[in-house]
């Protein structure tokens, strides 16, 4: 084990997905974002600088030939850089990839991956701040992971390559300094559609996805002080979805609060939140909360941005309302 | 090679086929027309546009890509396609090539190279360039060819992409047939286009550094010579290339609901064009393809007139059948809607 950034263990994944099968190209290798470290990221052009290709300033372009490259034997990840500018190449990514396989009934399949850097990272404004994981779950076809932790983001990107289907991969600016353990001396895999409970708890469940876990993990710090027990669940991916694993904490606590950094009419909360009303309601002991952001784009300065990004403290208020 | 050098075996495989074509969207049409419940939605039809499809298809190899757009029917079939599993999917039968699911507008045929067929106009460019992409990465003397409308240059999509197939040099060719120019423009140096500020459509091309050209779209043995060069010079390297491939409109193509003129087409009306409906007669007399090679063929002594009528008897045949193949095949279960989502 070894303690490492996300973005340190998402570029071991992304080297090790290139080393185990040499039709792995990269459209773009900005993965990093503004503020990646050239030692950790570096090694991508050092070891596989033939297969990195560098695009214009052509999101729409490039994926659908990133698109075009899957249909045809390759396996290219694509990093699009922020999650806003994936809505450039919505025509590629949304009415072209996802419904290859189906619309072709299985004559061929569409394995690329979109990477995007997503959600609110501090003066992104209106444009820079996009979390764009529930416009992508509304689109059939498309798998998509938010891995929140170092060792989550290793393995699921090297799943995601892997995968047949064309898969959506969100991270969060905020998380690439994060630190977690990661084992190097395995192989880390993850399978897609496979939940993490990242902490046990027995009064209260959490589901919390990518940046909303370290929000939620410090949420039950601060309730265990209180006296309330939070169990918190990771889903890891949206699609596919775990939700045995989370239908099975809600019937152990008996309430809920649905914890996402995505607008909440129509968000990942909403979808969840959802699925536990439809699917667990007899184990519902209290109404689901949902702790998310307010329907309206994300502002520049600080105080305003503070007030509409879903923190640690608006989760211990949610569960303490349904833990009264 | 240029298109004269193509031998009368080949002139006549290459009347067959867009016969054939001919043949298959005119039942396409009475299917649309005579039954409520086969083609519910709007569609579209390749008559008239037969030569472009079929000369281009005859410089492909059987590895070689091909992409289309909601024009796709006789595209499909000039690649070699045939007619009953085409029109079984575009009436949605299991017996179709992609078992009905995605029907007039992505009939998809991977054993064709028809990977992905795009209804969203300027869709199915990136994708083609993608493919090109993927030839060159992987080092194999494939070629990708995707044809497309004139509509397709006023979309972003096709601009982004031609550009980075120029960075790049991909084996891509781009057969952007422009349906919309009349007879005396399908020769002439330039022909504005009434949506679109470029005086000529392959400028565009040009100003990326694209080395285009001009063909007439309504003639088999120009459009299969200039694609067979461009074919072998793209596989060298060379490519890519854009191609205006010029067409005059039939007249019953009216939108996205064709009506057939005075019936199918009939073999009289090749002959003499002044015994058709007076809206087909100056369409007949100088643009419809088929029509000016079965001519072409007779006057140069290649062919019979009756030779032209029995390949014509054989296509109708073979596409009467196909349509009662399509009828009386299945269609999906219901609940096959739910499956091939993932993989």
């Amino acid at each position: 084990m070894r303690e490492m950034t996300y973005s340190e263990a998402m570029a071991i994944g992304i080297l090790e997905a290139l080393a185990e099968d040499e039709t792995v190209v990269l459209m773009g290798a900005g993965f990093g974002g503004l503020h990646g470290d050239p030692a950790v990221w570096g090694q991508l052009r050092e070891k596989f600088g033939d297969r990195i290709t560098n695009p214009p300033i052509a999101e729409l372009g490039y994926c659908g030939i990133a698109v075009g490259a899957a249909l045809t034997g390759l396996r290219p990840i694509v990093a699009i850089g922020t999650g806003s500018f994936s809505f450039e190449a919505f025509p590629q990514i949304a009415n072209e990839a996802p419904q290859a396989y189906y619309g072709s009934r299985g004559q061929v399949t569409c394995p690329v991956v979109f990477h995007m850097r997503a959600g609110i990272r501090g003066a992104g404004a209106l444009q820079h701040s996009t979390a764009p994981q529930a416009m992508y779950w509304n689109t059939p076809g498309l798998e998509i992971c938010v891995p929140g932790s170092p060792a989550d983001v290793r393995g699921l990107i090297k799943a995601a390559v892997r995968s047949d289907n064309p898969t959506i991969f969100i991270d969060h600016e905020r998380l690439h300094p994060l630190m977690g353990e990661v084992d190097e001396t395995s192989s880390g895999d993850i399978p897609l559609g496979v939940a993490d409970v990242k902490r046990e708890g027995s009064d209260v469940t959490i589901v919390a996805t990518s940046i909303m876990v370290h929000r939620a993990l410090e949420a039950a710090e601060s309730l265990a002080d209180q006296g309330v027990s939070a169990e918190v669940v990771d889903p890891r991916t949206l699609v596919p979805l775990d939700k045995d694993a989370i239908l099975r904490s809600v019937a152990k606590t008996g309430r809920v609060v649905v914890a996402d950094e995505t607008q909440k009419s129509c968000g990942v909360a909403s979808e969840i939140a959802a699925t536990i009303a439809e699917e667990g309601f007899d184990s519902l002991r209290a109404p689901i909360k949902r702790v998310a952001i307010p329907n309206v784009p994300i502002p520049y300065h600080q105080s305003e941005e503070d007030y509409v990004t879903p923190t640690a403290q608006r989760i211990v208020e949610a569960a303490q309302v349904i833990c009264s | 090679m240029a298109g004269s050098e193509l031998s009368v075996d080949t002139l006549k495989s290459a009347l067959h086929r867009m016969m054939l074509i001919r043949r298959a969207e005119e039942q396409v049409i009475d299917l649309a027309t005579s039954f409520d419940d086969l083609i519910r939605g709007h569609y579209h039809v390749y008559i008239g546009q037969e030569a472009s499809g079929v000369g281009a298809c005859m410089a492909l190899g059987p590895d070689d890509y091909m992409f289309t757009t909601h024009r796709n029917h006789g595209h499909v079939i000039a690649r070699g396609g045939e007619p009953s599993p085409v029109i079984a999917e575009i009436i949605g039968r299991t017996t179709g090539y992609n078992k009905g699911r995605g029907g007039t507008f992505h009939v998809i045929a991977k054993h064709l190279g028809v990977l992905q067929t795009s209804a969203i106009v300027g869709g199915c460019v990136p994708m083609a360039a993608g493919a090109a992409f993927s030839i060159k990465k992987r080092g194999t003397d494939q070629v990708s060819l995707v044809f497309f409308g004139d509509g397709v240059l006023e979309e972003g999509a096709f601009h982004e992409a031609l550009n980075m197939s120029s960075l790049w040099k991909l084996p891509l060719i781009m057969m952007c047939e422009n349906n919309s120019v009349l007879p005396e423009g399908r020769r002439q140096g330039e022909y504005p286009s009434s949506s679109f500020a470029a005086t000529q459509l392959a400028d565009v091309a040009k100003a990326m550094n694209v080395e285009t050209h001009v063909v007439d779209g309504g003639d088999v043995r120009e459009v299969a010579g200039l694609l067979t060069e461009l074919a072998h010079r793209t596989r060298a390297g060379e490519g890519p290339f854009f191609i205006e491939s010029r067409m005059t409109r039939w007249p019953g193509n009216r939108g996205s609901f064709p009506e057939l003129i005075g019936g199918p087409h009939q073999m009289d009306w090749t002959w003499d064009p002044g015994t058709a409906d007076a809206r087909l007669q100056d369409w007949l007399t100088n643009s419809d393809p088929v029509s000016l090679l079965c001519r072409s063929l007779v006057e140069e002594g290649a062919m019979t007139r009756e030779e032209v009528e029995e390949i014509d008897a054989a296509t109708r045949k073979e596409a009467e059948e196909a349509r009662e193949f399509a009828l009386s095949s299945p269609t999906p279960s219901p609940e096959s809607a739910m499956d091939y989502i993932f993989a």
